[in-house]
């Protein structure tokens, strides 16, 4: 199953938990301390290796939070 | 590393001033994936309503216009006959095109002027406080309407996509939501098929995106998503209402 790494520009989140819901393996949290520039506490992400890379969170996100990338696959 | 998602380029870097969990950045952004998939993000120009969105031409990386209350079918229409080999698009909301704006997005629809118009209804007016909007649903409170819309007082909620529908001039109506990936999935597809239809210059297209505004509704944003499905889609139908042979 292809594998996603997701990265977060934290800076820009406004905490608003609508990726947190529709995450099919429920690995995203509101961050429990951290505080942003705006001052909201952003996303984080608690097991990276479960994502599988499905992109429902960058694309419910409002904010443009989240970018998705997969490793690259050696041709055979 | 392959890139699964990544940020449009259509839109700026920059924080928007939307409350958290405000489906405007959704439906902003993917307005922009469409332009910027069809390789238009140069030939583009964008009329900012008044309303939440305002301010969205601090936002959108194309030419952006803005308009009096409501008008902006009206300058896009002046845009696109002054300027007709590039692309035009409204954003508006539902305060500004459903009441003040209904009368000029009517004829503009009705002249089958050859832009698209992107209509955010959130059923409530955002920026001014929540007061009631036209398409404010039966009994729900707003602050112009403590006790709920009461049928006898306000009337019905108006359905501006099957309003439009019956309009010859608009060739392509189409009402999406975005409370599911799903829906936002097909949502894009929706204003892609809006975006190619003014490639075409077949005429008039229109859709409307079933938005939501948590601060004023009162709820936060993940139950404001289910109110959205279980309250705003039973009365207004999500689906195609008009579309031509040619984009299908």
């Amino acid at each position: 199953m292809a594998k996603g790494i997701l990265k977060f520009n934290k800076d820009r989140c406004k905490g608003c938990e609508l990726c947190v819901v529709v995450c099919p393996k429920m690995i995203l949290k509101i961050h429990d301390y951290e505080v942003n520039a705006m001052g909201y506490r952003p996303i984080s992400v608690t097991d990276m290796d479960q994502c599988i890379g499905c992109g429902s969170c960058a694309l419910m996100c409002p904010d443009g939070v989240i970018s998705i990338y997969t490793e690259e696959v050696p041709a055979k | 590393m392959k890139k699964i998602f990544e940020y449009t380029k259509g839109m700026l870097p920059v924080s928007t001033h939307y409350c958290p969990g405000c489906t405007h950045g959704i439906a902003h952004r993917l307005v922009m994936e469409v332009l910027e998939e069809r390789g238009l993000l140069g030939e583009s120009i964008g009329v900012a309503p008044i309303g939440c969105s305002i301010l969205s031409h601090n936002y959108m990386n194309v030419d952006m216009c803005e308009s009096a209350h409501g008008r902006a079918p009206a300058v896009a229409s002046g845009i696109r006959r002054a300027m007709p080999d590039k692309i035009v698009f409204t954003y508006q909301g539902d305060g500004d095109l459903a009441s003040i704006g209904a009368g000029e997005i009517v004829h503009a629809a009705h002249r089958g002027e050859k832009f698209t118009t992107i209509f955010v209804n959130n059923a409530i007016y955002g920026m001014t406080g929540g007061q009631m909007a036209p398409t404010t649903l039966i009994g729900q409170k707003s602050t112009t309407g403590i006790e709920g819309r009461k049928k006898e007082i306000s009337g019905m909620p108006l359905r501006v996509a099957e309003m439009l529908a019956t309009i010859d001039g608009a060739v392509f109506v189409e009402r999406v939501a975005l409370n599911t990936p799903a829906n936002i999935r097909k949502a894009k597809k929706a204003i892609d098929k809006a975006f190619a239809v003014q490639e075409k210059r077949l005429g008039f297209s229109f859709v409307e995106v079933l938005s939501t505004c948590p601060t004023n509704w009162g709820l936060n944003p993940v139950e404001s998503l289910k109110w959205l499905g279980k309250n705003m889609i039973p009365y207004y139908p999500l689906g195609n209402l008009r579309s031509p042979e040619e984009v299908e």
